[in-house]
């Protein structure tokens, strides 16, 4: 057997006093693991293309499938792990650069784990929210320094742009190109309903979603696809994109075989031509080159749209922090390095960025040190997973969050990180037709709405058994934040004393 | 009336309806079984599903009996055996002949002979089973593309 | 043990004030009665007065009142009030043995005004001048702690309970407008003084009642504006937020209160397109600075008072009115013990403020 034969990481298990032939798992499977044995009657699989991405265990009607980490492995070595030797054979066979997708799944810490939330005992009351009311409006965008009033004394409530969210948890930026037009549709109409925003990624927009304008943020990254003047006009708020968390200073590219249909013509580039974002905007190579392209955009716009920054979150992410408050843009966005991505090279998502929890705690306390918080609002994203980590990003200083992966799961994705190979069972990261039908955005739709309903009921509950009833009240507020088994200086860095101080 | 649509632009083909309706008339069912009532009835035999899965090339939806407002089955049926109740067109087992005259007017194909080719049958929206709920094609659908709705 | 400022300590705590609108002085014996019988409110762990008109004599100076722990502190504070202020008068507090009040500070009174060159240089106006020097005094200055600033008025504070403290202080031997009180029922022991209420800055003065839950979020914000919150307190913060918005920020006293105790968004789509505009602004340009948990406060200023209360009113608060007298307090009883006839009670609602001020005409 060759070098490059790799024994299959997953295993399908099938139970044959279940498994009724049906052949659904056959059908339903874009990497054609499932086949029918005629002569037998029976059911086989194929291990080695099973992605491990559970769309036949989940549509089995009898319960026949199971999928099972292999028990294969290599020597046992620490260092040596069977991951790094096993991509040693593949970069030694394809000479190529390793790629991934979707989040950094290394164990490196997950802070929103170590960090533990108040409750009100004796000497302030909680708040029952089912009998109070319990507040998460939120207005993203700059806060006037001055009041000014009229020649009445009445007061000029004119400000600059903000956005307003029913809940502060938006969807982040995935590219019609990345996801399919169903996830699009999806997340446009959830985001109507729930009275927040989705984000177009870097793909344009598709001439369908213009009627979601008032709910959708437009992105303008680095390789400017689908930029002009209506796109700009069409969103509530527009996004310019310098990184991404799962891939801190790296470009994007979508190959041209991808490029076909609406999707060249969303991106506004000829069918088949690789879609290839640069890694740096070109008209970006300083902080006052960004300050121009905020207010290009302002002027473009009227001045009527808040312009977001989105940064993944790097070493110096504070001090970039404040220099994009101070070039004018409106709300800053910080990725990251948990953030998901549709493709990305191993090497950078695995070892590139810092977690979002330390840089959002230095960003919030850097602003505030300089006192221009209240110029720029923070979004903070990169694997924001469940509404606590909601409540922890807030009370760390955000003011509110981006969630993508959460928003792919709850529309089926089963995080088998193989969005590279356009073949999504789920219909989402893909654009083959047969697959993309798969996702009926009416279903998916509601699932959104569900999963941020079922945030808000959980984000209210904990607000109201810290006593707080109004999220503003909780945003920055680590005083209802612990550590648990945190260093000193990781504390410091949160802003947070340990459990029992 | 609700009755059962299909939403062609949803429909996968992955025949999950046609499996549901033959398990949900098999009379087999067991509540709690966890699947495994489905694997006693199913397994090892060809089904007869009331609903069948038309497809070509990308395109696939399902069939069943549309429970016509003025049925021709009812029409050309020899026996009487076939009425309209509450506007769902029924065949009385007891009274068909099997002279198989409304399996071939009927115009999309949905009334099929039984398993004993004695008899026929047709979808009738799992009323006995149910009395009235969900049908099984419709709850087994993964993407919604049957449902089941007044129109 | 750690002190205020070292640790943040909740405590639970009872109100009262006493208002004359005709500018009638009033002696602090009838405060020290209307606290007194909501002895079982404090704990003996703090309490305080603040009285408006007192100095008639130094109207025009600012009042510090200050706490030194060590001869050293009063020499470094001296040195720089010296440096900064022209000391028009200084002398100690008069004082009552009070067997119950102990471990007294040295407690110093100075009657001052900046230096018209040391002003002009700083070309800050005179109230940001006299600001930033308490602050540099309470912040840097270790020992030293300035705890009343305005003009012709004062704040008076210890460890003890607030009947023992008036008594302390012979607060019969001085007679103001307007009087606010509070006794303190901390859930730990400071055991400084500094750390007793009322907090007082510059002529505005807070005795609060409650636990806010929004502490931390609004003190991160008003930090950013050169406040400094070293007693970890939310009065201290609340003074704060009240001094930004009004001084600071030009609001006025309802404006305040619509941000600080903020009508629920529900509330606002109700109102009329104007003021609904007019409160979404607040709202939103001072989201940080609403104030959740409940609250009762009695913000005491030059010329007047303001009482509010969270805005789901969890913190008891009554007004009574007699005549031209406002009287207001944690619990009724307060009012009756020294207005046994009062005409006119009610509780506010929560989140609407009262606010009473000297007659047009007064002139204290």
């Amino acid at each position: 057997m060759s070098v490059d034969f790799f024994y299959p990481e997953y295993e399908i298990v099938r139970d044959q006093n279940r498994c009724i032939s049906c052949r659904v798992c056959e059908r339903q499977c874009a990497n054609c693991v499932h086949a029918f044995d005629e002569a037998s009657g029976k059911m086989y699989a194929d291990d080695s293309k099973c992605v491990n991405c559970h769309r036949c265990v989940s549509l089995c009607p009898t319960r026949a499938l199971k999928i099972v980490k292999s028990g294969n492995t290599f020597k046992t070595n620490s260092n040596w792990t069977n991951d790094y030797m096993k991509e040693i054979y593949r970069q030694a066979n394809s000479g190529g650069v390793l790629l991934s997708s979707m989040g950094n799944p290394a164990d490196f810490p997950v802070y929103w784990d170590k960090i533990l939330i108040n409750a009100s005992q004796v000497t302030n009351p909680s708040i029952d929210p089912l009998r109070e009311p319990m507040e998460t409006r939120t207005f993203l965008g700059k806060k006037p320094a001055k009041i000014e009033r009229d020649c009445d004394g009445n007061i000029i409530t004119k400000m600059e742009p903000n956005l307003e969210l029913a809940l502060p948890v938006l969807f982040g930026g995935m590219s019609y190109g990345a996801i399919s037009y169903n996830a699009h549709a999806s997340l446009a109409q959830a985001a109507k309903s729930c009275g927040t925003f989705y984000n177009t990624g870097e793909g344009g927009l598709h001439k369908d979603f213009y009627q979601y304008g008032t709910n959708t943020i437009v992105q303008v990254a680095s390789g400017r696809f689908g930029v002009y003047k209506d796109y700009l006009n069409a969103g509530a708020a527009i996004e310019i994109k310098i990184g991404q968390g799962a891939k801190p200073g790296i470009g994007g590219h979508l190959p041209g075989l991808k490029i076909v249909g609406d999707i060249s013509q969303t991106r506004m580039i000829p069918q088949g031509t690789d879609a290839i974002s640069p890694a740096p905007h070109h008209d970006i190579y300083s902080i006052e080159d960004l300050h121009q392209l905020v207010y290009s955009l302002k002027e473009a716009t009227d001045y009527q749209k808040p312009i977001i920054v989105k940064i993944a979150a790097v070493h110096n992410v504070a001090a970039i922090a404040s220099g994009v408050a101070r070039s004018g843009a409106d709300i800053i966005a910080i990725d990251g390095f948990r953030g998901g991505t549709g493709a990305a090279p191993t090497r950078i998502r695995d070892n590139v960025g810092i977690p979002i929890e330390l840089a959002l705690a230095s960003v919030d306390q850097r602003l505030r040190d300089e006192g221009i918080r209240g110029n720029i609002s923070v979004i903070c994203g990169g694997s924001i997973r469940n509404s606590t980590d909601v409540v922890k990003a807030i009370a760390l200083g955000a003011d509110a969050v981006y969630i993508a992966t959460a928003a792919l799961l709850a529309m089926g994705c089963h995080l088998c990180r193989s969005c590279h190979t356009g073949n999504c069972n789920w219909g989402i990261a893909t654009q083959k037709p047969e697959l993309v039908k798969r996702l009926n955005p009416e279903i998916a739709t509601q699932r959104l709405i569900n999963l941020l309903n079922a945030w808000e009921h959980e984000i209210t509950e904990i607000m109201g058994g810290m006593g707080i009833n109004s999220i503003e009240a909780l945003r920055g507020n680590r005083l209802m934040l612990r550590g648990i088994g945190l260093t000193e200086k990781e504390l410091e860095i949160l802003g947070i004393k340990h459990a029992g101080e | 009336m609700k009755r059962v649509y299909v939403q062609e632009q949803w429909c996968l083909g992955c025949h999950l309806c046609e499996y549901a309706c033959a398990f949900a008339n098999s009379g087999q069912e067991q509540p709690g079984a966890g699947g495994l009532d489905m694997s006693r009835a199913l397994q090892g035999r060809a089904i007869n599903p009331r609903i069948k899965i038309e497809e070509k090339d990308n395109i696939s939806f399902a069939v069943s009996c549309r429970h016509c407002e003025d049925p021709v089955c009812q029409k050309s049926c020899i026996a009487g055996a076939i009425s309209v109740k509450d506007g769902m067109v029924h065949i009385d087992q007891n009274k068909c002949v099997g002279c198989y005259t409304c399996v071939l007017v009927c115009p999309y194909g949905a009334v099929m002979p039984a398993e004993s080719g004695q008899v026929m049958q047709k979808c009738e929206l799992c009323t006995e089973r149910l009395n009235g709920g969900t049908p099984a094609c419709v709850a087994a659908c993964p993407n919604r593309a049957i449902v089941f709705e007044e129109r | 043990m750690q002190k205020e400022g070292q640790i943040r300590i909740p405590a639970g705590c009872a109100i009262s004030s006493i208002f004359s609108r005709s500018g009638k002085r009033i002696d602090g014996s009838k405060i020290v009665k209307s606290i007194e019988i909501m002895h079982d409110r404090s704990n003996g762990l703090g309490g305080g007065f603040a009285g408006y008109g007192i100095y008639p004599e130094y109207k025009n100076a600012y009042a510090f009142h200050v706490f030194y722990e060590t001869p050293e502190a009063k020499n470094a504070c001296e040195d720089f009030l010296d440096h900064h202020f022209d000391i028009i008068n200084l002398s100690k507090i008069p004082i009552r043995k009070n067997p119950r009040i102990t471990n007294e500070p040295l407690i110093w009174r100075y009657f001052v005004n900046p230096f018209p060159t040391k002003l002009a240089d700083s070309q800050l106006d005179e109230q940001e001048y006299v600001f930033r020097s308490v602050v540099r005094v309470n912040d840097q200055m270790p020992g030293a702690y300035i705890f009343s600033c305005g003009k012709n008025m004062g704040v008076f504070k210890a460890c003890g309970y607030p009947e023992d403290v008036g008594d302390f202080y012979r607060l019969e031997e001085y007679e103001g407008y307007s009087w606010t009180a509070h006794g303190r029922y901390p859930t730990n022991t400071p055991g400084w003084w500094g750390g007793a209420h009322p907090f007082g800055l510059l002529d505005k003065t807070i005795v609060h009642n409650g636990e806010i839950s929004s502490y931390d979020a609004n003190r991160r914000f008003i930090e950013m504006y050169g406040y400094r919150c070293n007693l970890l307190t939310d009065t201290e913060v609340i003074t704060y937020i009240v001094d930004y918005l009004v001084r600071k920020q030009g609001l006025t006293l309802t404006e305040m209160a619509n941000v600080i105790a903020a009508p629920f968004w529900s509330t606002i789509s109700r109102k009329p397109q104007a003021e609904k505009e007019r409160l979404t602004f607040l709202r939103n340009a001072f989201s940080s600075l609403l104030i959740t948990g409940p609250f009762s406060i009695l913000l005491g200023f030059e010329g007047g008072l303001l009482a509010l209360n969270d805005r789901l009113k969890l913190r008891s608060m009554v007004v009574g009115e007699k005549d031209d007298m406002v009287y207001i307090a944690s619990e009724e009883s307060a009012i009756r013990v020294v207005e046994p006839y009062v005409e006119k009670v009610w509780s506010p609602r929560g989140g609407e403020p009262v606010i009473v001020t000297l007659d047009k005409s007064v002139n204290v």
